[in-house]
């Protein structure tokens, strides 16, 4: 919302300036986006004379002046400028807008600076309505009267001195949408005193040619209240210079007189009308709701088709205007317009906010009137049109021709003083408080506290609290210390999850892993290759097609993460990600992952050789940290991870029974080719919630149990079926006795061609220690002699393989 | 006993001659071994008279005491000049780079989140948590933000797909963590304290907007919890947030409709050179919205707001991570460069503690 500060001035008595009127505004709740003085923009063009004009000596179409300037204003020395001028009607001996070098020109965003042109010098230049932003026209410099003040400041001159303010108008505040309204809020405050509103009342010389009628589905809601009257005999020319002036400064583009006198008590009073030239409304007016299918063009040019339901204005020929949005282009008025009908009426604010989403059309009365303009000034705001376009245009003004009344929206609630101190905390008295809501238009009968028409916002005893609070200003708010909820030393607050999870991710830091924030949304492909992008998952209006679908996975994005890296030129990565991953489209269907990935080698090259391929063990290793942080128990079983996203042969899972707890393994190469990675790429995913939660919370350690026999280790090197896991093979050693048994370690894998060519096609080599522990005694040699043994004969019946020559 | 005084004078002089371990072993043996020299003269003084046997026992255990000596002398020389050699010989250049051991980083999100989560808790604020995907019902109406209120427009909202047939109204992206408010209301009910951070969603996307990002919620519900107080737990984050002992906030009045009376939040800066100074200068920046709950959103989490009465604010998490930290460009929090990572984020073990201070 854009006005001026004498447009202000129209509603309020004040002696305050844009500065001191900002701050107020801001500090009520009307906060101001700018305030824009015209000074800035237009102080250094000043009147000037010019002395001489004759040819450029260089170029035909180019004029040479001499030009008397005041740089210290009227009054002050003259200094003559050299000017080069293209404009033809740049002559001897007038008067127009001078601009000296160092000067912005608004209209072209150019800098002056002296010059030279075709040869000769120019010092500043001679201005155009367009190089002003007044106006359009380029045809000419601006020629002022011979009379104009000679030095002066043009925008002095002019009257363009009006600093504009630009305010965010939150959506609960029609009443701001209007200048009085703001001169209202202004007033309640002690800024200034509202000037009182006169009710024009222009009298009616004939009755209406135009009939209304309101449908009846529409007269209880949707339009309760249609009013108009046809002026005839007007002159539809330019409006006058004060009106243009206004409408411009607040950026809309003066039209004719009847289409600027609309738009003037839209903004002035927040109280839309819409003009149709009545000589193209074939017989009477009728709101009704639109059967479907009709077409019509509007003002804006546009065709649009109605959906049943959407309100129009027709006449017997069929759809005129989109009541509430946008008038039809058919009927408007033109500059032959000599009959206007003037309409006004209360449009149901959801209707046209239902109908002005579905047509995609914004438009300030579409915007004014799905906030809630002020129904009782339905007639008023037409009878003061009606006294405006009498004065501005001419004619006869019919009688009104009304259908429906303002709809009732009395109501009131109780108002207490004393809430504003148990709720804000604000000391204000009793008085000053009903004075407050007074000055906003309230009516205060004993403890009740009825709204004025124009706020359909106040809905509660809480606003009451709030119009008095904002009016008294929140600045002076004085902190009061909020008390702990029990005394003492802070409770902890979080949840076993967020430790957890906190932990999962200082851990994965901590291992080498750079964190990172991916969209919740990726693409349908990169979805569909972990498994997701199915519809319900799918945005329904989705802001870019890299962003159609709820993420399946973290993966995902960590890989398109990498391949970007990997474009910069970074080959070695790890990154990781904390946060949701989605298997459907209803809330709650999200689980908390933590996934990492790593890239490429597992260091720089160095002198050391350390430099090596990051390979699944790598990536099981830190799945087994992060889960053992998150508090997983030591003891997970190993299974083969089976989605289409991991290697086949090279990815694992860790559980818990039949609860998967976290997934590890190489990458598809068709994935990474899929997502431009360069492998090789490994990587971890896991769920924190499906770690089990500790049965009851001990904090005591279970007693420290240490032997004091003497630990033995005894190697074992096995001779198997190359697809035997390691597993199978220390699952059956564990078993050979458990309780002797503390550990069973592999420490060696001889696999492959060369192994094969030693121990035979499809063999391999294991080899494992296990220690025993005794708890009671030394063991002797034959006790030791007799559970390797037992090793070695579990191992062979249960994986077929026989102990290495 | 004669001779004794050569025998000393050439062992003597044949271990201070001996050049490395062989050839003082060599000398040992020849005077100490089972068939040295002087073991074979300690053999015999079992045949002498007690007489002669009282002078020479005493010469001949001083003599091989002063033999065992130099020997043992000898050896840790030896064996010095040994080492000492080694230790020549071993020479590396140590100014070749370490190993690598690649650390980790936490991102500014995280590490902020932490933080907000250190204060609020010493004010007896738990962190609550809500689905990214929500009813319109949380998100909106129980918001107080009925169906075609402009403010629902202004949301700039996600929906999710419907499929066929399903005639509900569409699911959306939540676009603010308030909807944890309520869910948090009806989960525990009054009174209550709690912030809730998390990603919030707009469809908006340019210079300094990304379609998602972060918020941190906060609410306070009891018998008579005021404005004032909502001013002081501001005034206190601030204060420990920003690490600044000067803060001062400045409420104005504004809308948000799920607040009655709402304020937004500024705080005093100062952006002299360019750079933003909090708590000094004349500036002041626009930080949070907050207000007074309002009723209509406390009786959809269940609480009857004859009752009960509290506070809530929302602010964004990003936004103040950028002020904090001096991070420039929102858009990088989601880009992944590595380099940004390294740049912005925090190691492993860098965590915000009040006692410890928040940052480093």
């Amino acid at each position: 919302m854009k006005f001026t500060l004498s447009w202000l001035k129209d509603h309020l008595d004040t002696s305050a300036d844009a500065a001191t009127v900002a701050a107020a505004l801001t500090d009520l709740g009307l906060e101001v986006e700018e305030v824009a003085d015209p000074v800035g923009r237009l102080g250094a063009f000043t009147i000037a004379r010019v002395i001489e004009a004759v040819p450029h000596p260089n170029a035909d179409r180019l004029r040479l002046c001499r030009v008397a300037t005041w740089p210290a204003g009227p009054g002050g020395p003259m200094e003559e400028v050299q000017v080069v001028c293209g404009a033809p009607n740049a002559r001897t001996g007038m008067v127009g807008i001078f601009a000296p070098p160092g000067t912005r020109i608004p209209g072209t965003g150019v800098d002056l600076r002296p010059g030279m042109i075709r040869g000769v010098a120019s010092n500043g230049m001679l201005c155009s309505e367009r190089e002003l932003e007044l106006s359009e026209d380029h045809d000419g410099i601006i020629e002022l009267p011979g009379d104009a003040p000679l030095g002066a400041r043009y925008i002095d001159w002019a009257g363009l001195n009006d600093p504009v303010i630009h305010i965010k108008v939150t959506p609960n505040r029609p009443d701001a949408l209007g200048v009085r309204g703001i001169a209202r809020d202004l007033a309640a405050r002690g800024l200034g005193v509202l000037k009182p509103q006169p009710r024009a009342a222009p009298a009616g010389r004939f009755p209406c040619p135009v009939t209304v009628a309101i449908d009846p589905v529409l007269k209880a809601r949707g339009c309760p209240l249609f009013a108009g009257r046809l002026v005839r005999g007007v002159t539809n020319g330019p409006s006058p210079v004060w009106l243009q002036r206004r409408l411009r400064a607040i950026g809309l583009r003066p039209i004719s007189a009847l289409v600027d006198i609309t738009n003037f008590f839209t903004f002035d009073r927040n109280r839309p009308l819409h003009v149709f030239d009545a000589a193209r409304i074939a017989g009477g007016l009728r709101i009704h709701p639109a059967a479907g299918g009709e077409r019509l063009v509007a003002l804006d040019g546009k065709t649009y088709a109605l959906a049943p339901g959407m309100m129009l204005i027709s006449d017997d020929a069929g759809p005129e205007s989109l009541a509430g949005i946008m008038g039809g282009e058919a009927s408007g008025v033109t500059a032959a317009t000599t009959e206007v009908f003037i309409e006004s009426a209360y449009w149901d604010p959801l209707t046209v906010a239902a109908t002005g989403r579905a047509l995609r059309i914004g438009s300030d009365a579409r915007y004014r009137f799905e906030r809630g303009v002020d129904p009782e000034d339905t007639v008023p705001g037409l009878e003061a049109a009606t006294a405006m376009v009498l004065e501005l245009c001419g004619g006869e003004a019919s009688a009104l021709a009304v259908d429906g009344a303002v709809p009732d929206n009395s109501r009131s609630y109780g108002f207490d003083s004393g809430r504003l101190k148990r709720l804000v905390g604000l000391d204000l008295p009793e008085a000053a408080q009903r004075a407050t809501l007074a000055a906003l238009g309230f009516r205060l009968v004993g403890d009740r506290a009825h709204p004025p028409s124009w706020r359909p916002d106040i809905q509660g005893e809480a606003d009451l609290v709030e119009e008095v609070a904002r009016i008294a200003s929140l600045a002076g708010l004085q902190g009061v210390p909020l008390p702990r909820p029990a005394p003492g030393v802070a409770r902890p607050v979080l949840t076993a999850a967020q430790r957890r999870e906190g932990m999962a991710r200082r851990t994965a830091a901590a291992l080498g892993y750079s964190e990172c924030v991916t969209y919740s949304f990726i693409d349908a492909a990169a979805a569909a290759l972990f498994g997701g992008g199915a519809g319900a998952c799918r945005l329904d209006n989705p802001i870019s097609s890299e962003m159609t679908h709820l993420r399946p996975d973290l993966l995902p994005g960590l890989l398109r993460a990498a391949a970007r890296n990997q474009a910069r030129g970074f080959a070695d990565l790890a990154l990781f990600e904390v946060g949701p991953a989605f298997s459907g489209g209803e809330p709650g269907e999200e689980t908390a992952m933590v996934a990492g990935l790593r890239v490429g080698a597992a260091g720089p090259r160095d002198p050391h050789g350390s430099r090596r391929a990051v390979d699944v063990f790598d990536a099981r290793a830190d799945a087994e940290a992060v889960l053992a942080a998150a508090g997983a128990p030591a003891r997970l079983q190993v299974g083969r991870a089976a989605q289409g996203w991991w290697h086949p042969g090279r990815a694992g899972t860790l559980a818990l029974g039949p609860r998967v707890l976290a997934a590890f393994g190489e990458l598809h190469p068709r994935v990474l080719a899929a997502l431009d990675v360069r492998g090789p790429a490994v990587a971890f995913t896991l769920w924190p919630a499906a770690i089990p939660a500790p049965r009851s919370r001990t904090i005591a350690r279970p007693a420290l149990r240490l032997s004091d026999y003497q630990t033995v280790e005894r190697d074992f090197a096995f001779v198997l079926d190359a697809r035997v896991e390691a597993a199978a093979v220390v699952t059956a050693a564990q078993g050979a006795d458990k309780a002797l048994i503390a550990e069973v370690r592999v420490f060696d894998e001889f696999a492959g061609a060369r192994a094969e060519a030693q121990l035979g096609a499809g063999r391999k080599s294991l080899a494992i220690t296990v220690r025993l522990e005794p708890r009671d005694r030394t063991l002797t040699e034959a006790e030791i002699e007799a559970v390797s043994a037992r090793v070695v004969d579990k191992v062979a019946r249960a994986t077929g393989g026989v102990l290495r020559a | 006993m004669d001779g004794l005084e050569a025998l000393r004078a050439r062992y003597l002089g044949e271990i201070g001659a001996a050049a490395d371990e062989a050839a003082l072993e060599a000398v040992r043996l020849a005077a100490l071994g089972r068939k040295g020299e002087i073991s074979l003269r300690m053999r015999k003084l079992g045949g002498m008279d007690p007489e002669a046997r009282k002078v020479a026992g005493p010469a001949l255990n001083g003599l091989r005491d002063e033999v065992e000596a130099a020997l043992r002398a000898r050896r840790a020389a030896l064996a010095d000049a040994v080492l000492e050699a080694r230790l020549q010989a071993e020479w590396l250049d140590v100014t070749l780079p370490a190993r690598p051991r690649p650390g980790g980083s936490i991102h500014p999100v995280s590490q902020v989140m932490e933080e907000l989560t250190a204060i609020f808790a010493d004010m007896g604020f738990a962190v609550a948590e809500g689905p990214q995907v929500e009813t319109d019902w949380h998100n909106f109406d129980a918001l107080n933000i009925p169906p075609e209120h402009p403010a629902r427009q202004e949301h700039d909202t996600f929906f999710l797909h419907r499929l066929e047939g399903d005639n509900r109204p569409p699911h959306v992206l939540r676009t603010h963590t308030s909807p944890v408010q309520i869910r948090a209301m009806l989960a525990q009910g009054a009174p209550l304290r709690v912030i809730a951070p998390g990603r919030v969603y707009r469809m908006d996307m340019d210079q300094t907007h990304t379609p998602m990002f972060h918020q941190v919620e906060g609410l306070a519900i009891d018998r008579d919890i005021s404005m004032a107080q909502l001013k002081w737990v501001l005034e206190e984050f601030c204060r420990a947030f920003f690490e600044v002992e000067g803060v001062e906030l400045r409420f104005r009045a504004s809308h948000f409709p799920f607040t009655e009376p709402s304020a937004e939040v500024d705080i005093r800066c100062s952006w002299a050179g360019g750079q933003l100074k909090i708590g000094e200068g004349d500036d002041w920046l626009e930080i949070l919205g907050s207000g007074m709950v309002h009723p209509h959103v406390l009786r959809s989490g269940g609480v009857d707001p004859a009752q009960w009465q509290g506070f809530a604010f929302g602010m964004g998490i990003d936004r103040i991570a950028m002020l904090k930290y001096g991070i420039p460009d929102l858009r990088a929090f989601f880009e992944s460069d590595l380099r940004w990572l390294r740049h912005y984020g925090f190691a492993a073990l860098e965590v915000p503690t009040l006692p410890g201070g928040l940052s480093r």
